[in-house]
């Protein structure tokens, strides 16, 4: 995973509420067994406008989207997430994410931004014009124009997304403690650890 | 251990947790995960890659669902029918090679036990109460419905479950949802939970895990809770739950994974220690007269956008929020209605009944018994049924409902996601509409251009018949 520590650029004034998953990524474009080149479906149903705001020449390749309450709402699929890499899309700020989606962007090392409804909208105004700046060690978003807004982010999350660090890598070096865990439970409740019965 | 009240949440969670660091997040067990062909290629690409196995093969169990066409499977002869769709076939390949490979259990394509994972769960009692349960699909929620703690993953997560059976986890917070009174006659548990989402909001549940309490969820069936509880994501919650009962033992016992002998009786004691405590508390609580609550259809294309079968299609300018105006707006475009048409009279040209949400026997129940005896409108120029499992659909035919529904003018269909989310041969045309008992209305979520209607089975089946969304009470 590629650190992530500032983000700077232009910004997709996108803004729209409730964008769901099938929205950023239709499910035809689920079909890959990899995780490269989802780019091509990413946001397909809105570019089919030919003056969307993702392939006109001012947007194209910025590396920021700005988006409504509620992005990534729906289905689990992290195509999402891989589709927004693609696009080039490394930080979305908006007031509210679904669960989900902002697990699937952190674990691919897309930087989450949540900030007020009023803040975001100040942001779409700069953005149709001129760059934004994300930086993740001062937790704060900043515009040409002296705007400075501060957001929030979980330690654990910011310290991975810093250093790009591999959560799995992280928890299998805690195998003493799966262990120990796993012991008690199979002693414990041994009807639930025992699964499918297949050899472990 | 704490002697405070804790909630249902709360006790599945300290039951489960490894370790927590200083910041709070947890390291939780997973006790169950079920893979399918669509989000785990690439989690099993990532192990290969690293030269990691899979920890716990025995609590994974993998099953196609998603891409798998519910046409005939085996030809008279007993050989494969190739799938058309290449990448479909690739993707349904990859599975059928990674399980054996990573020495998981896979149930296969033609066998009798296939079907979409949120059906074989708990049908195998794979599922069970007080467990944790993960799954790459956002319909996790669904096993909520026997009182565990499940809910949806990503890719990554799926990785991560498959390399060490655990994921790291912040708590939720915890939302009560209580239904005062009982509902009426012909008003099912799909219209419930819309009407609920209706109230609560696609987002009213984020960062929440609900909770539905009260006498209604303790009357009805283990269907219609898993179909309640299979819907909570789309009021934002990761998961849903209702506590076990005697409903849900009696459900499960006997089924090829549930505990059996000594085990089982150790386990119902454990399943009936979970249930909330006397006062517990939860973060957010909401209200719902179970009397509000009709036959209910979505207008728009958010699975918040409900209204009672008698009401009319909404004026965006009604709603308080811009953003939601414009948001309505843009769904009555797509959807191709106007404000203040009425509901009852929208035509519909496609019926689906099936899904993770409603394909289960009571639901194929319910809509056989508007069927009976009656056929499609001519209008509806496609109708299909598909049972959410091999076993489901075997059950179905020995009840003679697949004879009802083909009778009516409806495809018998093999067990599989099918229309839901067109990602397999079974959509909806563009511009056409579908009464639907799945659970998503999105834009293009049954194809390009689909309009969706959620409904229950019960409603879908009405729909079948008179050819246009139809107040099933009024047959």
């Amino acid at each position: 995973m590629e650190p992530i520590k500032q983000v700077e650029g232009r910004a997709i004034p996108f803004g729209r509420k409730n964008v769901d998953t099938d929205v950023i990524v239709p499910s035809k474009w689920l079909k890959t067994i990899t995780r490269e080149g989802l780019g091509k479906g990413a946001f397909e149903s809105l570019r089919q406008d030919p003056d969307n705001l993702f392939d006109c020449a001012e947007f194209k390749g910025s590396p920021i989207l700005i988006a409504g309450d509620n992005f990534g709402c729906g289905s689990s699929r992290e195509h999402a997430a891989w589709a927004l890499l693609d696009l080039g899309i490394t930080c979305v700020i908006a007031p509210s994410f679904s669960d989900i989606f902002s697990g699937n962007a952190f674990k691919n090392g897309i930087l989450t931004v949540v900030l007020p409804q009023d803040q975001v909208d100040r942001l779409l105004e700069v953005a149709k014009t001129d760059p934004i700046a994300i930086d993740l060690e001062t937790q704060t978003v900043t515009t040409p124009f002296q705007d400075r807004f501060t957001f929030e982010i979980d330690p654990f999350r910011k310290h991975c997304l810093l250093n790009g660090l591999d959560e799995v890598g992280l928890t299998l070096a805690r195998d003493a403690a799966i262990s120990t865990y796993e012991q008690k439970h199979r002693a414990e409740l041994p009807w639930l650890a025992a699964g499918t019965g297949v050899a472990a | 251990m704490t002697s405070q009240p804790r909630t249902l949440y709360q006790k599945i969670w300290d039951a489960h947790t490894v370790e927590t660091r200083d910041d709070g997040t947890a390291l939780i067990f997973i006790d169950r995960h079920l893979v399918h062909e669509v989000t785990s290629p690439q989690a099993f690409e990532a192990l290969r890659v690293a030269g990691r196995k899979v920890r716990r093969p025995d609590l994974t169990l993998a099953v196609p669902d998603h891409n798998l066409p519910t046409t005939a499977r085996r030809t008279a002869s007993g050989a494969r029918v190739p799938i058309a769709d290449l990448e479909s076939a690739a993707q349904l390949e990859a599975l059928e090679k990674n399980a054996p490979a990573f020495g998981i259990r896979y149930i296969g394509d033609a066998d009798v036990e296939q079907g979409i994972v949120h059906v074989v769960g708990p049908e195998q009692g794979f599922s069970l109460p007080g467990a944790t349960i993960v799954c790459g699909d956002s319909h996790t929620a669904c096993h909520g419905g026997l009182g565990a703690l499940a809910f949806g993953i990503g890719t990554s997560e799926v990785e991560h479950v498959l390399a060490t059976q655990t994921l790291l986890l912040k708590q939720s917070k915890t939302m009560e949802v209580r239904v005062e009174g009982a509902l009426a006659p012909s008003v099912s548990p799909k219209d419930l939970i819309l009407h609920i989402i209706g109230v609560v909001g696609t987002a009213g549940g984020t960062g929440h895990v609900m909770e539905y309490r009260g006498k209604v969820f303790e009357e009805m069936s283990i269907e219609g809770r898993l179909t309640v509880c299979n819907m909570s994501i789309e009021a934002g919650a990761r998961a849903g739950l209702i506590a076990p009962d005697e409903k849900t033992f009696a459900f499960l016992k006997g089924r090829p994974y549930a505990p059996k002998g000594a085990d089982w009786d150790a386990a119902v004691a454990w399943w009936k220690s979970l249930a909330t405590d006397p006062g517990a508390t939860y973060d957010k609580s909401v209200t719902i007269q179970a009397a509000d609550v009709q036959p209910t259809v979505t207008w728009g294309t958010s699975p918040e956008d409900v209204v009672a079968i008698g009401g009319v299609v909404p004026d965006p300018a009604s709603f308080a929020e811009p953003s939601k105006q414009d948001a309505a707006r843009a769904s009555l475009e797509y959807m191709g209605l106007e404000p203040g048409q009425r509901m009852d009279e929208i035509e519909i040209q496609n019926v689906f009944i099936g899904s993770c949400t409603n394909s289960r026997i009571e639901d194929l129940r319910a809509a056989a018994a508007v069927l009976k005896g009656k056929t499609k409108a001519p209008n509806v120029r496609w109708g299909i049924v598909v049972p959410g499992s091999g076993l489901v659909k075997r059950q179905a035919e020995e009840e003679g409902l697949d004879k009802i529904f083909t009778a009516a003018g409806l495809e018998w269909r093999e067990p599989g996601c099918s229309a839901c989310l067109g990602m397999n041969p079974d959509k909806i045309p563009a511009g056409e509409r579908c009464a639907s008992t799945s659970n998503r209305n999105f834009v293009g979520r049954q194809g390009p251009g689909a309009r969706t209607h959620l409904v229950s089975p019960a409603m879908a089946a009405a729909a079948a018949v008179t050819g246009r969304l139809t107040d099933v009470r009024k047959l």
